[in-house]
């Protein structure tokens, strides 16, 4: 194979594991990344003469391990560290694999003393390599800003002292959420402007298979696991072929991804075993309602609206309130929903798409001129070109009705 | 914070005002800019007429020069402005986003001087 192709497998296979062992002993990120591009650079002028060494991964190690010490502070926890990677990559030369420490790497970049809306951009960047550019868009923030609050937060763990090891017991449920919150934020980076697109998606299903393969007794991870598998599975259904905009009740479930909906009924169930309800289960069982209709033709709204409803118990989002809201209108009827949105004060959905969309809908099942207001606020909201389309079209509708 | 939406659109965009497409495009711009009223964040903005209707003027080598068209000869041209009032950077751009303009050319955002 190529030696950039190789570079290239690495990358994505490695980039995390890497880095995490790499920072695990010293926490200091931005030193353990700039040691490792190093590294990459010295493989991609290096192996097309000398060829792909045998153990791709470990080379990128020694690598790393010297530039680090190049750079180095000569500090008693970097000499140990040194002296740690050695071994590793020694072992690894030997055809063992790398030791795993990208659970404590998410962990430590999802700490509750760094600040949340940076927590999914650090685990992007440290264990996927995205840069800074790619990731800014991803959230909608100016490159510079992004760029600026990524390195912040790398100075803060390396100088706050923030531990890098998998919590204690006691801490570890609050911990684990705050990882799998910011996983799942990543699912939800871009995911309006990406429409039909990808986004963040691939990236975020990897960090929640990731996660699933080193915990996998952990519920809420297989969880996460689900609920984004039952999502993506329905990516082919969201455009018609003419690039329209097709809401989930118009879907063909023939067009979603039998094999995702297999797989993700696979992990809740394994998680359902466990009897211990979360967040991320209810947010999966939901869906797996929705991808039920594939097979009996029809949803079951009772249980949609309870689960929601258990699901804005705990959570008290708004997203939790709206979705419960849709929910009760289809199976109490649109007053019921509506008297739920009723509930959301108004500065918390001046900006938030959904919540018009649904009142909207709500409105005209009531008959009510209210609706028209509602859709073109929804449709001025959106970023995505096929929903505001499609929103405009069925406030026209309104008035053909009359 | 006031910052401006500078609305850039390309030529098909400037032609969907009054084409076969005049009632969809009207339509998002209408959408957009009322949802950013009710949101009470808009504090004032305008749409222009296309790039054939701008006059240029500027003085080189101490001559008046008057040139019928916009300054920069490029694909995107201005086509409006909005000004909004939100709290930092991070909320322009989400507003930003927002704009009908996205596909047919796009936004540039801001900051209003403070003097």
């Amino acid at each position: 194979m190529e030696a950039a192709h190789v570079v290239d497998r690495v990358a994505r296979t490695s980039y995390g594991r890497l880095v995490a062992l790499l920072s695990a002993r010293t926490r200091d990120v931005a030193a353990a990344e700039d040691a490792l591009s190093e590294a990459f650079q010295a493989a991609l002028t290096t192996w097309p003469e000398s060829g792909v060494p045998e153990r791709p991964e470990a080379w990128l190690l020694s690598v790393a391990r010297r530039r680090q010490i190049d750079a180095g502070r000569h500090s008693a926890v970097q000499q140990a560290a040194s002296a740690e990677l050695q071994r590793a990559a020694a072992q690894a030369e030997s055809g063992q694999e790398l030791p795993d420490e990208r659970l404590g790497l998410m962990l430590l970049c999802a700490y509750p003393a760094i600040d949340v809306a940076v927590r999914t951009p650090l685990i992007l960047q440290t264990v996927l390599g995205l840069d800074a550019a790619t990731i800014a868009s991803a959230f909608l923030v100016a490159p510079a800003s992004m760029g600026q609050r990524l390195v912040r937060a790398k100075r803060k763990i390396r100088e706050a002292g923030i531990p890098f090891v998998v919590p204690e017991r006691a801490e570890w449920p609050e911990r684990l959420r705050a990882l799998l919150e910011a996983i799942y934020a990543a699912y939800g980076a871009g995911w309006e402007a990406a429409g039909g697109r990808q986004g963040l998606a691939t990236e975020a299903l990897w960090l929640a298979h990731v996660l699933v393969e080193l915990l996998p007794d952990e519920e809420e991870a297989l969880g996460l696991l689900a609920l984004l598998l039952y999502c993506e599975a329905r990516r082919p259904a969201r455009r018609s072929p003419d690039g329209r905009y097709v809401p989930l009740s118009e879907q063909d479930p023939a067009l979603w991804r039998r094999d995702w909906i297999i797989e993700a009924e696979r992990h809740l169930g394994r998680a359902a075993r466990r009897m211990r309800p979360g967040r991320f289960q209810l947010e999966a069982a939901i869906q797996s309602a929705h991808s039920m209709r594939a097979v009996t033709g029809k949803v079951d709204w009772a249980a949609v609206t309870m689960l929601y409803e258990a699901l804005a118990g705990s959570t008290s989002t708004v997203g939790a309130q709206v979705g419960w809201a849709a929910a009760a209108g289809e199976s109490e009827g649109p007053t019921a929903g509506l008297a739920i949105l009723a509930t959301l004060p108004a500065e918390r959905v001046a900006g938030y798409q959904p919540y018009w969309a649904v009142r909207a809908h709500l409105l005209r099942c009531c008959g009510s001129g209210e609706a028209r207001e509602a859709y073109e606020r929804a449709a001025g909201l959106t970023e995505d070109p096929a929903v505001r389309a499609y929103l405009l079209r069925e406030m026209m509708k309104l008035n053909d009705d009359k | 914070m006031q910052y401006v939406i500078l609305v850039y659109e390309n030529e098909e965009a400037f032609a969907a005002r009054s084409n076969e497409r005049a009632g969809a495009y009207w339509g998002a711009y209408q959408a957009y800019s009322t949802a950013m009223r009710e949101a009470g964040i808009l504090r004032g903005g305008n749409g222009l007429q296309g790039p054939p209707a701008a006059t240029s003027i500027r003085l080189k080598d101490e001559e008046r020069l008057v040139q019928d068209g916009p300054f920069a000869d490029a694909k995107e041209q201005l086509g409006g402005y909005f000004v909004i009032e939100v709290d930092n950077l991070d909320a322009a751009l989400e507003w930003a986003a927002r704009s009908p303009s996205m596909t047919e050319g796009g936004v540039e955002v801001r900051p209003v001087l403070v003097m």
